[in-house]
This record gives C-alpha cells, structure tokens and sequence, in this order.
C-alpha cells in the first residue's frame, strides 16, 4: 500500500500517547511491527523540549506522522503543522481541527479550509474526517490524497458506529487509501474495518490503555492482516436461510 | 566523607540511610532550604503504590510498601487511604481501575459519605483503597532535612556540589543518557468551606486528576504528565481541566482561592523505573518519575547498602545494567 509515495507493507499506524512507558510503547510497537506512528505536538514540546521523547521515538525507526491533536482552529491547525515539519523534517501531517470539546467531532468546515493552505504549501495531508462522502471529495479537492474517516469517536473504543458509511465511502473512493482513525476498542473491530475494505487503520488508546499493550499490539495486527485477507478473499454474502454444506445428493441409504 | 550532590528527595533519603550506617556525609546543594531547588516541592505526597500500580506495575508496589512506616519516623503521615471516584458517565473508567489494581474495596454512595460527608450523594460508585497514604511534601522536605542533620550530615546549601561526588541525586539536572523530564503542572486551593481529609482521584479519560488535603483549609490538585522539559508556568488549558475537574469533585471549589501554581519535571528513565547506576567514579540515584516520595526510601536504603560496602544482590544488577 502506498500513502502519498511511501509504500507501507504493515496496514497498521500506531499513536504515541497514554502507555505507561516510552518502554512499553517502543515494545508495542515492535510487536505490532507498524511502519508508521503518529507524534502530537504541543506548543510548548515544539521548541525542542520534547527531546528526551522525541529521541526514544526516532530508535524505533518508524515514519513519523505528526498530527494537530487538540488543535480547534485552522489558524492553530496550520501553526502546528508547520511546527511539526520542522521540528521532525516531514511534509507528512495527520490534520485534525476538532470541532467539539466533548466528542472531538472533526469541524470539516476547519477541516476542508486548514487542508487546502496545507496542501498548497506543499504538505502530505492525512486528514482525520467524517465518513462524508461530500466532506471527503472536498478534502480530495484541496489536494489531500488520502482520507481518514472515524470508526467512533477518539478513544471511546465503541468500534464501528456506522459500517455502511465506510463501505458507502470504499466504494465512492475506490482508488484513494482509507485509513479507519479513532473508534477502534478491539482486535475485532480493527478486523471488521479491514474486512469493509479500507486499507488500513489508525489507533492508539486500544492499545496504550489495554491492560498488556504490547501483546495488544501484536493481536491489533494479527486481527489487521485477517481482516485485509478476509476481504482480499472475496467473503460470501450472508443469507437468511439455511443452506446445509453438505450435499443431500449420494446420501448413503441406510437401513 | 561520602558526598552527595543535591538535597532533593533522593539525596536526603540516602544521606538519612548513610548516616544510620554509620558514614559520614556532606550534602551540596544550589538551593538555599531544603527542598527549594526540588522538583519534590510540587509533589502531591501520595504515598499510594496501589493506586499507582495502575500503570507503574508491581515494582513500584513492592518498592512503595515501605513508604509510609518510613516516613512516619520524621514527619506526620495521615494514614487515612485514598478514594478512587468517577461520575456516573465514566464509570467504565472506574472498572477498568479495579480490574487492573488491588488492594481495594468497592463503596458505594452510603460508604463514601460517611468516609467524605463532604462527597455526600455526589458519587455513586467509588474505590477505597485504605492501606494508602499522604503526607506534606514540603513539611516532609524539612523535617527530613533535620532528621539528617541531627545524625550530624551537613548540608551545604548555596554551594555548587565538587565535579567528582560519590553520590549524584540532582534529578533532571544529571546529564545522564536516556533521563528525560516529564513536566507536571500542579495548583494549590485554598477552600476552607470544604472537608475533605483524604487523598481523592477523580477517573476521567481526558483529565483525572487528584486532590490531596494540607492543613489549614488547603487541597494540592494535579497533575499533568506531559513529555517536555520546558519550565515555564502552568498553560491555561492544563490549570481549565484540572480547575474544571476539581469543580467536578465538589461544586464548593468554585468559590476556593487559587493560592498556587507550579511546574516541575520529574526525572525518568525509558521504562519510568529508578535506577541506581554508575558512571565514572560517582553512582547516580535518579528516575524516581512521579513516585518520589513512594521510592526514595527503599532506593536510598538500597544505594547505602551499596555505598557501605553491602552487596545486595539487587544493587549489583542494578550497577551491571548501567
């Protein structure tokens, strides 16, 4: 899979934040063998004083995807990403521009307006979105090549809330990579996104906050590449009777 | 003659157990009193390793045992245990803590009132975890400091430790590999309405926050954990979620004077764990993260140990893996 020009073999992007350790979260992600972690940047760790994270994160050699987490204007959106690049090199951004306290719903108006001047000033915008199919062409249209719808919202762990939005999106979207951002609790629901199709999934909490994050990890990409598989392998399609798997023809006549 | 640089936490905890092992010992410290120049002094001064273990694992619970017998010798230590609680709405929050604490038994709204009538029909559900307790830090420095000097320590203070002292404890300031400092904001409330005698921590996936009583109506409230170094004043939206969280707690703290803000960074090493290492001629004892005053005594009885001339064999893993 290909995100902007980068190819990526592991469908899985991990976030940096909540383990109980910088340890624990550099054995995370060696279990779950991501290509990809995502870094939030706060004002005040932009200035270099972050270091002592920032120097774990770079050993771990994984791509880093900064992102505007917390950020709730396009003007503070666009700051922090033009900090981020600084700071750790990359025209790479998961832009967030939160548009409600309390369900850190994406302001995809912010969104659409902070994505365009981004792009124009020659970012590689990972925009974290709506399952919109409308929202989604905008972002296509300001210059984004590559779409993060929710799975729920971030960190409630509640799975997928809207399945159809994402196969509606998959199919609307047939050649631009989807990457399933917040919402993801389990294993199962990372598999279920891979299953509708998307091409990879973004999490963090599911697994920083799990009781043993590193054997989560593992199970998170274990669970990525059933999903991927499963879809790859064309499913059946569900019915509402039964069919018996046995053919009733040859039966033995006994007696 | 052993010398220490730092009178922080670490660095009178083991002058105090070098002492009693019958060395003698010098502490140099850039401050003028103790504690001044330490990150200790924004501490809340839980001394909770079962809470803790929550996400430090059971070493800080077995090194934290001994925490509140040890404390007790020098200053006062209110041994009243802490109540975990959370509003209805992130009680998940509150299952998830007991599933991965123990020593803890749940309350219902009747227990916690009658622990807190203050709280009284505010929660629902909580966790009484009643082996824990707190202390005052910035007491706790100065008694501690007293109790070193009369074991005839002396403490130099606003004099620059020598470059080559037996023992380091300068916290963030030691220029060791893989240290780094993660920034806590803390606020000191001045509420007298409100009586509250024990620890409490409030579960919140966005802000949890704890509130430890001091005497004379005060409540220490805290922390953020943030990955930076920078020691600038409390930002506005650290103090807004814990003020707002406080508030949460108890409505009554609306009307309590913000009497102080500070900012400190812990000293941790990668897996948030202290260490006791060697680096040249001089051993470090450092890494004691958010868990200073529930370490520092089994980590200075571990470095005298060490520094006298006792082997434990925990000490001498500790000084290979540095």
């Amino acid at each position: 899979m290909k995100l902007y020009n980068t190819e990526i073999s592991v469908r899985l992007l991990l976030g940096t934040a909540q383990y109980p350790s910088p340890t624990s979260l550099t054995e995370a992600i060696q279990a779950s063998e991501c290509e990809v972690v995502t870094v939030s940047l706060r004002r005040e760790t932009a200035q270099g004083s972050g270091a002592g994270f920032w120097k774990i994160l770079r050993r771990t050699d994984c791509r880093i995807l900064p992102n505007t987490a917390g950020c709730h204007s396009v003007s503070e959106a666009v700051t922090t990403a033009q900090m981020a690049r600084d700071l750790f090199d990359t025209n790479w951004i998961k832009l967030e521009v939160i548009g409600h306290a309390d369900t850190l719903q994406p302001d995809v108006f912010g969104l659409v307006e902070a994505a365009r001047i981004l792009c124009a000033d020659g970012f590689e915008v990972f925009p974290y979105t709506t399952a919109d199919l409308i929202v989604g062409e905008r972002l296509l249209e300001a210059g984004c090549e590559v779409l993060m719808p929710w799975g729920a919202p971030i960190g409630s762990g509640q799975g997928l809330r809207d399945p159809d939005a994402l196969r509606a999106m998959r199919a609307h979207f047939p050649d631009t990579p989807l990457i399933v951002d917040a919402g993801i609790g389990r294993p199962s629901d990372a598999c279920q996104a891979m299953e509708l199709g998307v091409d990879a999934v973004l999490l963090n909490t599911a697994v920083a906050k799990a009781g043993d994050p590193v054997g989560m990890a593992r199970a998170m990409t274990q669970a990525i590449r059933a999903g991927r598989a499963g879809y790859l392998a064309d499913p059946m399609e569900p019915r509402d009777m039964a069919v018996p798997s046995t053919p009733l023809l040859g039966m033995a006549e006994l007696g | 003659m052993i010398t220490i640089a730092g009178a922080g936490l670490a660095g009178l905890a083991s002058a105090l157990e070098l002492a009693r092992r019958g060395a003698s010992v010098r502490i140099f410290d850039p401050g003028d009193s103790p504690g001044s120049n330490s990150v200790a002094r924004f501490a809340g001064g839980m001394l909770a390793p079962w809470c803790e273990s929550e996400c430090a694992g059971d070493e800080v619970l077995a090194l934290g045992s001994v925490a509140a017998d040890w404390w007790t010798q020098f200053t006062p230590v209110t041994r009243a245990g802490t109540l975990v609680l959370a509003p209805p709405r992130d009680r998940p929050e509150l299952i998830r803590f007991a599933r991965r604490t123990s020593g803890h038994a749940e309350v219902s709204a009747t227990e916690i009132a009658k622990f807190e009538p203050a709280l009284s029909t505010r929660f629902r559900h909580g966790l009484f975890f009643a082996q824990e307790a707190h202390l005052d830090p910035r007491r706790a420095l100065r008694d501690l400091a007293r109790a070193v000097q009369d074991l005839g320590v002396e403490i130099c203070f606003g004099t620059k430790a020598p470059t080559d002292v037996d023992l380091d404890c300068t916290g963030i300031a030691a220029a060791l590999p893989d240290l780094r400092a993660v920034r806590g904001e803390m606020a000191i409330l001045h509420c007298p309405d409100i009586s509250i005698t024990r620890t409490l921590r409030l579960l919140h996936p966005r802000m949890p926050l704890y509130l430890v009583p001091r005497a004379d109506g005060q409540f220490m409230i805290g922390a953020t954990m943030i990955e930076s170094a920078s020691t600038r004043p409390p930002t506005v939206r650290s103090l807004t979620e814990m003020l707002s969280a406080a508030y949460t707690l108890h409505p009554g703290f609306a009307e309590a004077s913000v009497i102080e803000t500070g900012a400190g960074l812990r000293p941790a090493f990668p897996d948030n764990l202290p260490r006791i290492q060697r680096e040249g001629g001089t051993i470090y004892l450092n890494g004691l993260y958010r868990h200073g005053f529930l370490l520092a005594p089994a980590m200075a009885a571990r470095v005298a140990t060490y520094l006298t001339g006792g082997t434990a064999d925990e000490d001498i893993r500790e000084r290979k893996t540095a």
